[in-house]
């Protein structure tokens, strides 16, 4: 009796879950090809299979090839920095002290924040007008009082913004995930490449990064995957100006599909964005397989 | 030699505090200015002559009281609660027996099964939100508070799944047998026994989920598309501005009164949830 009981039970406190990610996450998954190679409008039923139409047009698009370019860009620029700041604030921070737990919770801020809000308090940071950091560049004298930097107006200034605003969103993300790597290394493993007479700089390449690389990639991968598909930084800061010179594949896709109506291309545009998720996800299942191995 | 030592010590220990103090003040910064600009009156805030470090006038309460009587916020907040507390309950429903029935009877296939759905979690709203933009529209809740509310569990669960997954497993498996034994059912001591020690693990999922809320942008600003059924963290950066017209006082006092508290909660359990994202890599 109670084993047939169990047999069912499984099965029924699982499926509720199942079918709820299957119907919001995998149907709209796939409803995003079919959009793709479809013709669909917002407002109308009409359906016609194009083939690979929108994925072609798009491509001719000189905008949507900016926007992938930007996309690489933004990507690879604030991984590179989360990836060296992430580590220097992991040193400093893995040791205890009095006030860790203040700074600590400082340096979170711009992470556990929700990104929207504090990306507002960014585009105030670098108002056109008001901008305090513009003002205190002109008062150390660095910059022009008459023709400071406008950073949201000027093509590149405004994508230094904006990978940078991104960088200080996620950065401390990677910062706590690396600092678990830190804190899980055993202290006399460095300790004895420095007794071997290796200097700090030396143990810290030769022997501490490859320890620490597994968590280093756990670090990349998300940090990749909450980069390259994200648009709130970019939508508010910039909203993908001065002339589309900021715009990204997602904050494209949302200005050509949901704004601008054209489902179907704008379905295609995001898309692209699958090559990198299933890198990462197959770099993922790699990792999680190695940690069920050991 | 121990005098160099010495002093290379003191200069490590200069730089560590260098770095610790300047990525503290930097990364906060823009906190510390909503605070500055909430409080400042507006004309000293727009007078280019004044320092925008110092206050040349008093003090104002005057921008709080304008977003508090002249604009949505109460109620994007009263959105923001609603919805959290929906989210929430979907979550605990859909998720606790899920992670329970892979920790427990799915066997071998488990682990596999939690993988797979953990990383549905990748597959972002980017790439999902025009489809479901049309789903939400079938569905008849489009531009209602209930169509984030349909929708966030569908990324709340996997990561929810996962992290009680792991959270079941460690509990020892002689609890449950031995309270079987003693003639409860499995559903029994796992509603009896199970969740009631769970308590610290379901609390995690409950901040995660009501912190995903707030912070979400993406789908509350595809979905949702009048001012007053938005929730905090779309209506204050979208709505709070007046054609091209920025209100900065009331603007920062609303990004400070919707951010610290959120990020204060969410701060205390960051530890828990970076476990779920590590995977076990780190031992």
């Amino acid at each position: 009796m109670g084993m047939r009981r169990q047999r069912w039970l499984g099965p029924a406190m699982l499926l509720p879950a199942i079918f709820y990610v299957v119907a919001l996450v995998g149907v709209p998954f796939l409803l995003a090809f079919y959009y793709a190679v479809g013709d669909v409008k917002v407002g109308s039923t009409d359906y016609h299979f194009v083939g690979l139409h929108n994925f072609a047009s798009v491509l001719e698009n000189p905008a949507f090839r900016r926007a992938l370019q930007n996309s690489i860009v933004f990507t690879f620029c604030s991984q590179v920095l989360v990836l060296i700041g992430g580590n220097v604030l992991a040193i400093v921070l893995k040791e205890a002290f009095r006030g860790r737990r203040l700074l600590r919770f400082l340096i979170l801020l711009p992470w556990v924040a929700p990104v929207s809000i504090g990306t507002i308090g960014w585009k105030w940071l670098l108002d056109s007008l008001y901008s305090v950091i513009n003002w205190t560049l002109i008062h150390l004298h660095l910059v022009d009082k008459f023709s400071p930097p406008m950073w949201l107006g000027q093509p590149t200034l405004a994508m230094i913004s904006v990978i940078l605003v991104h960088t200080w969103h996620v950065l401390p993300f990677s910062t706590v995930i690396l600092l678990a790597g830190w804190t899980a290394i055993p202290k006399d493993i460095p300790e004895a490449a420095a007794v071997d007479g290796a200097g700090y700089f030396r143990t810290l390449f030769q022997v501490t990064i490859p320890m620490l690389l597994p968590i280093i990639n756990v670090a990349l991968l998300f940090g990749t995957v909450f980069t390259f598909t994200d648009m709130t930084v970019i939508y508010i800061l910039t909203r993908g100006g001065p002339y589309d010179t900021t715009q990204v594949l997602p904050s494209m896709a949302f200005f050509t599909g949901i704004l601008g109506s054209d489902l179907a291309e704008g379905a295609a545009i995001s898309i692209f964005l699958l090559p990198v998720l299933v890198l990462v996800a197959w770099r993922m299942l790699r990792t999680a397989h190695r940690t069920e191995m050991a | 030699m121990a005098a160099g030592r010495r002093r290379r010590g003191v200069l490590a220990g200069t730089v560590r505090w260098t770095i610790l103090l300047g990525a503290a003040i930097g990364l906060s910064f823009p906190f510390l200015w909503m605070l500055i600009t909430s409080f400042k009156r507006s004309s000293d805030l727009y007078n280019l002559e004044n320092s925008p470090f110092l206050f040349h006038e008093p003090p104002t309460l005057e921008h709080i009281r304008l977003l508090l009587q002249e604009t949505l916020f109460l109620r994007w907040l009263w959105n923001t609660t609603l919805a959290g507390v929906c989210v929430v309950a979907i979550t605990l429903l859909l998720a606790v027996p899920a992670a329970y029935a892979l920790a427990r009877l799915a066997g071998p296939w488990g682990e596999r099964l939690g993988i797979a759905i953990f990383l549905t979690y990748l597959v972002p709203p980017t790439l999902l939100f025009i489809p479901l933009s049309r789903v939400v529209a079938a569905l008849g809740i489009q531009d209602t508070l209930w169509s984030i509310i349909v929708v966030y569990p569908s990324f709340t669960i996997p990561f929810s799944t996962w992290l009680l997954m792991g959270f079941f497993k460690s509990i020892p498996r002689e609890l449950e047998d031995a309270a079987m034994v003693d003639g409860l059912t499995r559903f029994q001591s796992f509603l009896r026994l199970v969740v009631p020690i769970s308590t610290s693990g379901i609390l995690t999922v409950v901040i995660f989920s009501f912190t995903l809320v707030t912070q979400e942008f993406v789908y509350a600003l595809t979905f949702i598309s009048s001012a007053a059924n938005q929730t905090v963290g779309v209506g204050v950066p979208i709505y709070l501005v007046r054609g091209d017209v920025y209100y900065w006082g009331s603007l920062m006092a609303a990004c400070l009164i919707a951010s610290v508290p959120t990020g204060v909660v969410y701060n205390i359990f960051l530890d828990r949830f970076i476990a779920g994202f590590t995977f076990g890599s780190v031992k």
